[in-house]
């Protein structure tokens, strides 16, 4: 992360990122599994979490493994909101979050539905307005939604985050028109977070335009998650790559590509 | 008297503050606490007077998505 301007790189709230992947550090088979990850992939941010911390006999508050390696790797950290169900839980774990991480990055999750985790729509959007007043640099994970994607631009959020599909379901996009919609109206960096399964999804929405996406569980739940955190970073290249190079307009019927003029044993009697 | 840290009840004294909440769990940085579902900042812990039936929250850094 930085304030210098690189070629094509991402920026929001005006600082300065070279890979346009997001990567969660959930669910990998091992500490040691999800720090190779990390490396492999190169991503602009990890994402954190909190919870409570138990008490366990001798003292110890907990293990602060995760803690130290965070700090080893020196990838910004993007703490969450995960598992709150109103405002007041928000804010108040925002800022628990600023103060633990030492950041104002944070990726607001306000939760609306267990069973599919579908952000609490009605009210993210004054949420965020909290958030961004408060100092935040709210990057809020919410549905594909046009109106509430601009309601949030609206109070200032830099960037917004739509889901693919469900947390964890790896089903990749499954509404691509209104992610297509939105990336046409909104001018604000698009990220895409929650729900793709396979670096091909990643790729997809990067050539629709997106300008990163931020995922975990296909990464981590992957038989390799070393060499798929890899294929993912690759594919977000790739995808970006193929967004700024334009690509041809699809046609309806076929259009041979090998030059038809000259074309041997071709005889004008043949057509007849 | 009777608060709740990390939803499980512990009892402390009339007069306790923040520091005696954190020391009745042994908590280790880092951590970061709320005190009724309202941040209170580290530089704030000394001087705040806990009430009966308060709800701390003690949270660590954890993984997440």
């Amino acid at each position: 992360m930085s304030n210098t301007p690189a070629t094509d790189a991402l920026v929001l709230y005006g600082q300065t990122f070279e890979s346009r992947l997001l990567l969660g550090t959930a669910r990998y088979p091992s500490p040691d599994v999800m720090e190779a990850a990390v490396r492999r992939a190169r991503p602009a941010m990890l994402t954190a979490s909190l919870r409570r911390q138990t008490a366990k006999p001798g003292g110890a508050g907990g293990d602060n493994g995760f803690w130290d390696m965070l700090r080893e790797l020196k990838v910004p950290v993007l703490p969450n909101t995960a598992g709150c169900h109103n405002a007041q839980e928000v804010i108040a774990t925002a800022h628990m979050a600023r103060e633990l991480f030492d950041t104002p990055w944070i990726k607001l999750e306000l939760i609306g539905d267990d069973y599919t985790l579908q952000p609490d729509t009605l009210n993210l959007v004054g949420v965020a307005e909290t958030l961004i007043r408060d100092g935040f640099q709210v990057l809020p994970y919410c549905t594909e939604d046009l109106v509430l994607c601009q309601r949030l631009v609206d109070v200032g959020c830099q960037a917004v985050m739509p889901w693919a599909a469900p947390i964890g379901t790896g089903q990749g996009p499954v509404n691509p028109y209104a992610l297509r919609t939105l990336r046409e109206r909104l001018k604000v960096p698009l990220l895409v977070d929650a729900g793709l399964g396979l670096p091909s999804h990643a790729c997809q929405v990067m050539e629709w335009g997106y300008d990163g996406v931020l995922l975990n569980t296909a990464v981590a739940l992957a038989q390799d998650p070393v060499a798929m955190a890899g294929a993912f970073a690759d594919a977000v290249a790739a995808g970006r790559a193929a967004y700024r190079a334009g690509a041809m307009t699809a046609q309806e019927s076929a259009q041979p590509s090998t030059p038809v003029l000259g074309t041997p044993f071709w005889h004008h009697a043949q057509q007849q | 008297m009777k608060v709740l840290i990390n939803d499980t009840p512990h009892e402390l004294a009339p007069d306790a503050r923040l520091p005696d909440a954190l020391q009745a769990i042994q908590a280790v940085p880092p951590f970061a606490v709320a005190v009724n579902r309202e941040f209170v900042p580290r530089s704030q812990y000394a001087e705040r007077v806990l009430q009966a039936d308060d709800r701390i929250e003690v949270i660590r850094p954890v993984t997440g998505g």
